[in-house]
Protein backbone atom coordinates (compact mmCIF):
# COMPACT_ATOMS: atom_id res chain seq x y z
CA UNK A 1 0.00 0.00 0.00
CA UNK A 2 3.13 1.97 1.10
CA UNK A 3 4.26 1.67 -2.12
CA UNK A 4 1.68 2.07 -4.43
CA UNK A 5 0.98 5.49 -2.57
CA UNK A 6 4.65 6.29 -3.43
CA UNK A 7 4.53 5.68 -6.67
CA UNK A 8 1.41 7.33 -7.56
CA UNK A 9 2.73 10.29 -6.25
CA UNK A 10 5.64 9.91 -8.08
CA UNK A 11 3.85 9.78 -11.36
CA UNK A 12 1.97 12.90 -10.20
CA UNK A 13 5.32 14.80 -9.67
CA UNK A 14 6.16 13.53 -13.13
CA UNK A 15 3.37 14.83 -14.71
CA UNK A 16 3.38 18.07 -12.42
CA UNK A 17 6.74 18.37 -13.72
CA UNK A 18 6.75 18.00 -17.13
CA UNK A 19 3.75 20.45 -17.37
CA UNK A 20 6.06 22.81 -15.20
CA UNK A 21 8.67 22.95 -17.60
CA UNK A 22 8.28 26.04 -18.28
CA UNK A 23 8.60 27.52 -15.22
CA UNK A 24 12.44 28.36 -14.09
CA UNK A 25 14.67 29.95 -11.86
CA UNK A 26 17.82 31.50 -13.74
CA UNK A 27 18.85 29.00 -16.16
CA UNK A 28 17.31 25.72 -13.94
CA UNK A 29 13.95 24.29 -13.48
CA UNK A 30 12.72 26.44 -10.15
CA UNK A 31 11.15 22.98 -9.08
CA UNK A 32 11.94 19.69 -8.79
CA UNK A 33 8.58 17.76 -7.69
CA UNK A 34 9.67 14.49 -7.73
CA UNK A 35 12.47 15.23 -5.30
CA UNK A 36 9.90 16.94 -3.47
CA UNK A 37 8.22 13.39 -3.06
CA UNK A 38 11.18 11.52 -2.42
CA UNK A 39 12.19 13.93 0.11
CA UNK A 40 8.45 13.92 1.26
CA UNK A 41 9.04 9.45 1.14
CA UNK A 42 12.15 10.15 3.21
CA UNK A 43 10.77 12.11 6.52
CA UNK A 44 7.17 10.42 6.58
CA UNK A 45 8.50 6.55 5.43
CA UNK A 46 11.77 6.25 6.51
CA UNK A 47 15.27 5.66 4.83
CA UNK A 48 13.79 2.33 2.52
CA UNK A 49 11.04 4.17 1.31
CA UNK A 50 12.79 7.13 0.20
CA UNK A 51 15.41 5.06 -1.31
CA UNK A 52 12.60 2.85 -4.13
CA UNK A 53 10.93 6.22 -4.47
CA UNK A 54 14.39 8.19 -5.07
CA UNK A 55 15.56 5.08 -7.65
CA UNK A 56 12.13 4.72 -9.60
CA UNK A 57 11.51 8.80 -9.84
CA UNK A 58 15.29 9.26 -10.84
CA UNK A 59 15.38 6.87 -13.43
CA UNK A 60 12.10 7.39 -14.75
CA UNK A 61 13.15 11.11 -14.91
CA UNK A 62 16.35 10.37 -16.87
CA UNK A 63 14.66 8.55 -19.28
CA UNK A 64 12.25 10.86 -19.74
CA UNK A 65 15.02 13.46 -19.88
CA UNK A 66 17.26 11.28 -22.64
CA UNK A 67 20.48 11.57 -20.22
CA UNK A 68 22.23 8.69 -19.12
CA UNK A 69 19.79 6.98 -17.35
CA UNK A 70 21.11 6.38 -13.72
CA UNK A 71 22.74 9.86 -12.86
CA UNK A 72 19.64 11.41 -11.62
CA UNK A 73 18.71 8.16 -9.65
CA UNK A 74 21.40 7.51 -7.91
CA UNK A 75 21.35 11.10 -6.99
CA UNK A 76 17.68 10.45 -5.47
CA UNK A 77 18.27 7.76 -4.23
CA UNK A 78 20.81 8.66 -1.55
CA UNK A 79 19.11 11.96 -0.89
CA UNK A 80 15.72 10.04 -0.54
CA UNK A 81 17.95 7.49 1.98
CA UNK A 82 19.77 10.13 4.25
CA UNK A 83 16.80 12.24 4.18
CA UNK A 84 14.75 8.83 5.85
CA UNK A 85 17.53 8.60 7.81
CA UNK A 86 17.34 11.95 9.07
CA UNK A 87 13.65 11.90 9.66
CA UNK A 88 14.30 8.55 11.65
CA UNK A 89 17.06 9.91 13.96
CA UNK A 90 15.92 13.55 14.41
CA UNK A 91 12.09 14.94 15.13
CA UNK A 92 11.52 16.93 12.26
CA UNK A 93 7.51 17.33 12.68
CA UNK A 94 7.84 21.31 12.29
CA UNK A 95 7.35 23.10 8.85
CA UNK A 96 11.37 25.29 9.73
CA UNK A 97 13.05 21.69 10.07
CA UNK A 98 11.49 20.14 7.46
CA UNK A 99 12.03 22.89 5.17
CA UNK A 100 15.71 22.99 6.40
CA UNK A 101 15.39 18.92 5.44
CA UNK A 102 14.10 19.91 1.55
CA UNK A 103 16.82 22.76 1.25
CA UNK A 104 19.92 20.26 2.07
CA UNK A 105 18.38 17.81 -0.08
CA UNK A 106 17.90 19.51 -3.05
CA UNK A 107 21.67 20.66 -2.99
CA UNK A 108 22.88 17.74 -1.80
CA UNK A 109 21.24 16.66 -5.07
CA UNK A 110 22.50 19.19 -6.98
CA UNK A 111 25.95 18.14 -5.48
CA UNK A 112 25.63 14.45 -6.37
CA UNK A 113 24.23 15.22 -10.19
CA UNK A 114 26.72 17.91 -11.23
CA UNK A 115 29.50 15.50 -9.56
CA UNK A 116 28.52 12.32 -11.53
CA UNK A 117 27.98 14.30 -14.63
CA UNK A 118 31.36 15.76 -14.17
CA UNK A 119 33.42 12.65 -13.16
CA UNK A 120 31.19 11.05 -16.95
CA UNK A 121 31.61 13.97 -19.02
CA UNK A 122 33.63 16.79 -19.83
CA UNK A 123 33.27 20.23 -19.02
CA UNK A 124 33.79 19.71 -15.44
CA UNK A 125 32.01 20.48 -11.84
CA UNK A 126 30.03 23.40 -12.55
CA UNK A 127 27.56 24.46 -9.28
CA UNK A 128 25.67 27.96 -9.71
CA UNK A 129 24.49 28.53 -5.73
CA UNK A 130 21.93 30.76 -7.10
CA UNK A 131 19.49 28.53 -8.96
CA UNK A 132 20.27 25.91 -6.49
CA UNK A 133 19.34 27.89 -3.25
CA UNK A 134 16.40 29.24 -5.98
CA UNK A 135 15.33 25.65 -6.43
CA UNK A 136 15.84 24.81 -3.14
CA UNK A 137 13.80 27.18 -1.14
CA UNK A 138 10.75 26.48 -3.98
CA UNK A 139 11.21 22.66 -3.38
CA UNK A 140 11.15 23.48 0.82
CA UNK A 141 7.52 26.00 0.60
CA UNK A 142 6.44 22.95 -1.98
CA UNK A 143 7.42 20.56 0.82
CA UNK A 144 5.75 21.87 3.49
CA UNK A 145 2.50 22.83 1.88
CA UNK A 146 2.29 19.24 1.07
CA UNK A 147 3.03 18.43 4.71
CA UNK A 148 0.11 20.85 5.86
CA UNK A 149 -2.12 19.47 3.06
CA UNK A 150 -1.11 15.55 3.72
CA UNK A 151 -1.43 16.34 7.88
CA UNK A 152 -4.59 18.20 7.63
CA UNK A 153 -6.51 17.28 4.85
CA UNK A 154 -8.36 14.33 6.62
CA UNK A 155 -9.38 16.22 9.72
CA UNK A 156 -10.95 18.38 7.75
CA UNK A 157 -13.00 16.09 5.09
CA UNK A 158 -14.02 14.59 8.93
CA UNK A 159 -15.04 18.18 10.07
CA UNK A 160 -16.99 18.29 6.64
CA UNK A 161 -18.72 15.42 6.42
CA UNK A 162 -19.81 15.83 10.25
CA UNK A 163 -21.08 19.51 9.21
CA UNK A 164 -23.22 18.11 6.64
CA UNK A 165 -24.46 15.53 9.35
CA UNK A 166 -26.06 18.30 11.81
CA UNK A 167 -23.84 17.58 14.17
CA UNK A 168 -21.51 20.10 15.77
CA UNK A 169 -18.14 18.61 16.74
CA UNK A 170 -17.41 19.02 20.39
CA UNK A 171 -15.08 22.03 20.09
CA UNK A 172 -13.09 23.09 23.63
CA UNK A 173 -12.74 26.83 24.16
CA UNK B 1 17.96 -5.48 17.87
CA UNK B 2 14.93 -5.26 15.62
CA UNK B 3 15.49 -2.19 14.79
CA UNK B 4 19.42 -2.78 14.04
CA UNK B 5 18.26 -5.50 11.88
CA UNK B 6 15.90 -3.21 9.85
CA UNK B 7 18.93 -0.85 9.69
CA UNK B 8 21.36 -3.15 8.28
CA UNK B 9 18.74 -4.60 5.51
CA UNK B 10 18.87 -0.37 4.49
CA UNK B 11 22.13 -0.07 4.14
CA UNK B 12 22.27 -3.18 2.09
CA UNK B 13 19.32 -2.17 0.02
CA UNK B 14 21.50 1.18 -0.44
CA UNK B 15 24.70 -0.49 -1.22
CA UNK B 16 22.95 -2.42 -3.72
CA UNK B 17 21.00 0.29 -5.18
CA UNK B 18 24.61 2.46 -5.62
CA UNK B 19 26.05 -1.01 -7.21
CA UNK B 20 22.89 -1.16 -9.45
CA UNK B 21 23.09 2.24 -10.53
CA UNK B 22 27.07 2.45 -11.26
CA UNK B 23 26.86 -0.36 -13.36
CA UNK B 24 23.41 0.92 -15.43
CA UNK B 25 25.61 4.41 -15.44
CA UNK B 26 29.17 2.85 -16.95
CA UNK B 27 27.05 0.41 -19.37
CA UNK B 28 26.24 3.46 -21.12
CA UNK B 29 29.27 5.81 -21.05
CA UNK B 30 32.27 5.50 -22.26
CA UNK B 31 36.08 6.62 -22.04
CA UNK B 32 38.45 7.54 -24.09
CA UNK B 33 40.63 4.75 -25.87
CA UNK B 34 38.17 2.99 -24.74
CA UNK B 35 37.71 2.24 -28.93
CA UNK B 36 33.83 3.16 -28.49
CA UNK B 37 33.13 0.32 -25.78
CA UNK B 38 30.70 1.46 -22.62
CA UNK B 39 32.78 1.55 -19.08
CA UNK B 40 31.14 -1.70 -18.42
CA UNK B 41 32.38 -3.47 -21.08
CA UNK B 42 35.89 -2.01 -20.54
CA UNK B 43 35.69 -2.82 -16.74
CA UNK B 44 33.62 -6.57 -17.40
CA UNK B 45 36.73 -7.45 -19.82
CA UNK B 46 38.95 -6.31 -17.82
CA UNK B 47 38.02 -8.20 -14.44
CA UNK B 48 37.24 -11.17 -16.56
CA UNK B 49 40.66 -10.82 -18.66
CA UNK B 50 42.35 -11.07 -15.26
CA UNK B 51 40.44 -13.66 -14.05
CA UNK B 52 40.78 -15.89 -17.30
CA UNK B 53 44.96 -14.88 -17.08
CA UNK B 54 44.62 -15.93 -13.39
CA UNK B 55 42.76 -19.28 -14.49
CA UNK B 56 45.40 -19.60 -17.30
CA UNK B 57 48.04 -19.16 -15.07
CA UNK B 58 46.75 -21.66 -12.61
CA UNK B 59 45.84 -23.83 -15.27
CA UNK B 60 48.98 -23.63 -16.94
CA UNK B 61 50.61 -24.44 -13.40
CA UNK B 62 48.76 -27.43 -13.00
CA UNK B 63 49.78 -28.54 -16.62
CA UNK B 64 53.25 -27.79 -15.85
CA UNK B 65 53.39 -29.65 -12.94
CA UNK B 66 51.43 -32.47 -14.35
CA UNK B 67 53.54 -32.87 -17.53
CA UNK B 68 57.19 -32.08 -15.08
CA UNK B 69 56.20 -34.67 -12.08
CA UNK B 70 53.25 -37.03 -12.59
CA UNK B 71 53.40 -37.59 -16.21
CA UNK B 72 56.89 -38.80 -15.92
CA UNK B 73 56.25 -42.19 -14.88
CA UNK B 74 55.40 -42.90 -18.33
CA UNK B 75 58.59 -41.07 -19.23
CA UNK B 76 60.64 -42.56 -17.02
CA UNK B 77 60.36 -45.87 -18.62
CA UNK B 78 60.40 -44.16 -21.94
CA UNK B 79 64.00 -42.82 -20.90
CA UNK B 80 64.61 -46.65 -19.27
CA UNK B 81 63.85 -47.74 -23.29
CA UNK B 82 65.80 -44.68 -24.54
CA UNK B 83 68.70 -45.64 -22.71
CA UNK B 84 69.23 -49.25 -23.55
CA UNK B 85 68.76 -48.07 -26.95
CA UNK B 86 71.62 -45.21 -26.83
CA UNK B 87 73.36 -47.63 -25.23
CA UNK B 88 72.92 -50.42 -28.13
CA UNK B 89 73.81 -47.69 -30.31
CA UNK B 90 76.98 -46.84 -28.30
CA UNK B 91 78.22 -50.79 -29.09
CA UNK B 92 77.18 -50.82 -32.82
CA UNK B 93 79.27 -47.30 -33.39
CA UNK B 94 81.94 -49.17 -30.96
CA UNK B 95 81.78 -52.19 -33.31
CA UNK B 96 81.20 -50.00 -36.51
CA UNK B 97 84.61 -48.10 -35.60
CA UNK B 98 86.64 -51.12 -34.45
CA UNK B 99 85.51 -52.31 -38.02
CA UNK B 100 86.52 -49.24 -39.74
CA UNK B 101 89.68 -49.47 -37.22
CA UNK B 102 90.87 -53.28 -38.55
CA UNK B 103 90.18 -52.35 -41.69
CA UNK B 104 92.33 -49.63 -41.88
CA UNK B 105 95.13 -51.84 -40.30
CA UNK B 106 94.67 -54.18 -42.73
CA UNK B 107 94.96 -51.79 -45.56
CA UNK B 108 98.15 -50.94 -44.13
CA UNK B 109 99.32 -54.45 -43.66
CA UNK B 110 98.34 -55.55 -47.03
CA UNK B 111 100.25 -52.79 -48.76
CA UNK B 112 103.17 -53.39 -46.61
CA UNK B 113 103.04 -57.37 -47.76
CA UNK B 114 102.83 -56.08 -51.39
CA UNK B 115 105.67 -53.17 -50.59
CA UNK B 116 107.87 -56.21 -49.36
CA UNK B 117 110.51 -58.28 -51.09
CA UNK B 118 109.91 -60.94 -48.99
CA UNK B 119 107.30 -63.53 -48.29
CA UNK B 120 105.06 -63.08 -45.74
CA UNK B 121 101.16 -64.36 -44.71
CA UNK B 122 99.36 -62.01 -41.77
CA UNK B 123 97.99 -63.55 -38.76
CA UNK B 124 95.45 -62.33 -36.07
CA UNK B 125 96.76 -61.90 -32.73
CA UNK B 126 93.98 -64.18 -30.71
CA UNK B 127 95.88 -64.01 -27.11
CA UNK B 128 98.28 -62.07 -25.17
CA UNK B 129 100.52 -62.67 -22.40
CA UNK B 130 100.99 -60.07 -20.60
CA UNK B 131 103.43 -61.73 -17.83
CA UNK B 132 105.54 -59.07 -16.59
CA UNK B 133 109.23 -60.17 -17.87
CA UNK B 134 108.02 -62.53 -20.04
CA UNK B 135 106.02 -60.78 -22.62
CA UNK B 136 104.21 -63.20 -25.50
CA UNK B 137 101.29 -63.07 -27.85
CA UNK B 138 99.22 -66.05 -29.69
CA UNK B 139 98.57 -65.61 -33.33
CA UNK B 140 95.85 -67.66 -35.27
CA UNK B 141 98.48 -68.87 -37.69
CA UNK B 142 100.29 -72.25 -37.15
CA UNK B 143 102.46 -74.78 -38.92
CA UNK B 144 99.78 -75.94 -40.90
CA UNK B 145 100.25 -72.16 -42.86
CA UNK B 146 103.69 -72.65 -43.56
CA UNK B 147 104.82 -71.66 -40.01
CA UNK B 148 108.24 -71.92 -38.11
CA UNK B 149 109.77 -71.30 -34.71
CA UNK B 150 111.90 -68.31 -35.26
CA UNK B 151 110.49 -66.74 -38.31
CA UNK B 152 110.37 -62.92 -37.67
CA UNK B 153 107.14 -60.77 -37.08
CA UNK B 154 106.78 -57.71 -37.97
CA UNK B 155 103.57 -54.85 -38.53
CA UNK B 156 103.67 -51.68 -40.48
CA UNK B 157 104.83 -49.93 -37.62
CA UNK B 158 108.09 -51.89 -37.07
CA UNK B 159 109.66 -55.25 -35.53
CA UNK B 160 107.10 -57.53 -33.57
CA UNK B 161 108.74 -60.09 -32.75
CA UNK B 162 110.09 -64.17 -33.48
CA UNK B 163 107.91 -66.81 -33.40
CA UNK B 164 108.99 -69.32 -30.55
CA UNK B 165 106.33 -71.78 -30.28
CA UNK B 166 104.27 -73.47 -33.87
CA UNK B 167 101.19 -74.86 -33.72
CA UNK B 168 99.50 -76.44 -35.93
CA UNK B 169 96.79 -73.49 -36.33
CA UNK B 170 98.71 -71.45 -33.76
CA UNK B 171 101.52 -70.02 -32.88
CA UNK B 172 103.40 -68.42 -30.04
CA UNK B 173 105.16 -65.25 -30.86
CA UNK B 174 107.69 -63.59 -28.08
CA UNK B 175 107.68 -59.92 -28.59
CA UNK B 176 111.18 -58.10 -28.87
CA UNK B 177 110.24 -56.34 -25.61
CA UNK B 178 110.39 -59.88 -23.67
CA UNK B 179 113.12 -59.75 -21.31
CA UNK B 180 115.24 -62.78 -23.24
CA UNK B 181 114.71 -61.21 -26.77
CA UNK B 182 116.87 -59.71 -28.56
CA UNK B 183 117.77 -58.60 -32.31
CA UNK B 184 120.78 -57.24 -34.42
CA UNK B 185 120.03 -53.64 -34.99
CA UNK B 186 121.76 -50.24 -35.96
CA UNK B 187 121.31 -46.64 -36.00
CA UNK B 188 120.11 -45.65 -39.60
CA UNK B 189 121.91 -42.68 -39.15
CA UNK B 190 125.27 -43.57 -38.36
CA UNK B 191 125.18 -47.08 -39.30
CA UNK B 192 126.39 -47.68 -35.77
CA UNK B 193 125.50 -51.46 -35.16
CA UNK B 194 124.47 -53.52 -31.66
CA UNK B 195 121.93 -55.56 -30.22
CA UNK B 196 118.65 -54.34 -29.37
CA UNK B 197 117.05 -56.51 -26.53
CA UNK B 198 114.22 -56.17 -24.27
CA UNK B 199 114.46 -55.00 -20.57
CA UNK B 200 111.68 -54.08 -17.65
CA UNK B 201 111.47 -50.69 -17.44
CA UNK B 202 110.34 -47.90 -19.63
CA UNK B 203 111.39 -47.60 -22.19
CA UNK B 204 111.41 -51.35 -22.49
CA UNK B 205 114.16 -51.47 -25.54
CA UNK B 206 117.81 -51.28 -24.74
CA UNK B 207 120.45 -51.27 -27.33
CA UNK B 208 123.47 -52.78 -26.14
CA UNK B 209 127.31 -52.88 -27.54
CA UNK B 210 127.72 -49.56 -29.19
CA UNK B 211 130.60 -48.20 -28.59
CA UNK B 212 131.23 -44.96 -26.57
CA UNK B 213 133.14 -43.60 -30.47
CA UNK B 214 129.65 -44.01 -31.82
CA UNK B 215 127.83 -41.48 -33.38
CA UNK B 216 124.31 -41.68 -31.28
CA UNK B 217 121.66 -39.24 -30.95
CA UNK B 218 117.92 -38.53 -29.21
CA UNK B 219 115.71 -38.82 -31.79
CA UNK B 220 117.80 -41.50 -33.94
CA UNK B 221 116.18 -44.02 -35.55
CA UNK B 222 116.93 -47.47 -35.11
CA UNK B 223 116.66 -50.54 -37.48
CA UNK B 224 117.22 -54.43 -37.78
CA UNK B 225 120.92 -54.94 -38.95
CA UNK B 226 119.62 -58.35 -40.51
CA UNK B 227 123.01 -60.18 -38.57
CA UNK B 228 120.66 -62.44 -36.03
CA UNK B 229 119.69 -64.41 -39.10
CA UNK B 230 115.95 -64.20 -37.54
CA UNK B 231 114.94 -60.41 -38.76
CA UNK B 232 114.67 -58.76 -42.28
CA UNK B 233 117.42 -55.68 -42.72
CA UNK B 234 115.83 -52.71 -42.12
CA UNK B 235 112.73 -53.03 -40.46
CA UNK B 236 112.41 -50.27 -37.84
CA UNK B 237 112.84 -50.81 -34.04
CA UNK B 238 112.27 -47.52 -32.50
CA UNK B 239 113.76 -44.62 -31.94
CA UNK B 240 116.95 -43.48 -29.56
CA UNK B 241 115.14 -41.95 -26.47
CA UNK B 242 118.08 -41.62 -24.36
CA UNK B 243 122.41 -42.16 -25.62
CA UNK B 244 124.87 -41.97 -22.62
CA UNK B 245 128.28 -42.73 -22.50
CA UNK B 246 128.31 -45.83 -20.51
CA UNK B 247 131.36 -46.76 -17.60
CA UNK B 248 133.27 -49.22 -20.13
CA UNK B 249 133.22 -49.11 -23.51
CA UNK B 250 129.67 -49.13 -24.22
CA UNK B 251 126.98 -46.63 -24.41
CA UNK B 252 123.87 -46.61 -22.37
CA UNK B 253 121.02 -46.46 -25.12
CA UNK B 254 117.33 -46.38 -24.46
CA UNK B 255 115.34 -47.29 -27.15
CA UNK B 256 111.85 -46.58 -27.68
CA UNK B 257 109.53 -49.02 -29.92
CA UNK B 258 108.03 -47.94 -32.53
CA UNK B 259 104.85 -50.88 -31.93
CA UNK B 260 102.37 -50.51 -29.55
CA UNK B 261 102.96 -53.75 -27.97
CA UNK B 262 99.75 -53.42 -25.79
CA UNK B 263 97.72 -52.72 -29.12
CA UNK B 264 98.46 -55.23 -31.57
CA UNK B 265 95.71 -57.15 -33.64
CA UNK B 266 97.13 -58.18 -37.12
CA UNK B 267 101.00 -58.90 -38.01
CA UNK B 268 102.66 -60.15 -40.68
CA UNK B 269 104.94 -63.58 -40.37
CA UNK B 270 107.98 -63.44 -42.68
CA UNK B 271 107.89 -66.93 -44.36
CA UNK B 272 110.76 -66.39 -46.96
CA UNK B 273 114.48 -67.08 -46.08
CA UNK B 274 114.92 -66.57 -42.33
CA UNK B 275 118.05 -64.41 -42.90
CA UNK B 276 119.82 -62.31 -45.89
CA UNK B 277 116.19 -60.58 -46.85
CA UNK B 278 116.85 -56.72 -46.94
CA UNK B 279 113.45 -54.15 -46.99
CA UNK B 280 115.34 -51.32 -46.25
CA UNK B 281 114.28 -48.31 -47.95
CA UNK B 282 111.26 -50.32 -49.57
CA UNK B 283 109.09 -49.33 -46.23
Amino acid sequence: MKAARVMLAIAVALAMQTTLAGLTFGSRTALDLVLVVVVFTGLAYGPGAALFAGTVGGLAQDALAGRIIGVTGLAKSLVGFFSGVIGSQFIVTQPLPRFTVFMLATMAHEFCTRGLYALLAPGGFIFQWAPVLGQGIANGLVGIVAFQVVELLPGAVQRRRLGRGGIRPRVHE
Amino acid sequence: MALLEIRQRTGYMLLAVILGHLVLISAQVTTPGSAGKSVLEAVTFGIFSEIQRAAANGFGGVRDAWEGYIALRGVQAENEVLRREVAGLRIRLQEEKAVAEQSLRLQRLLAMRERLPIATTAARVIAGDATSGFRTVTIDKGTADGLRVDMAVISPDGIVGRVIRAGVRAAMVQLLIDRDAGAGALIARSRAGGVVVGVEGDPPLRLDYVTNLADVRTGDVVVTSGNDRIYPKGVVVGRVEAAERGAGLYKSIKVRPAVDYGRLEEVLVVVGPPGGASIEGKE
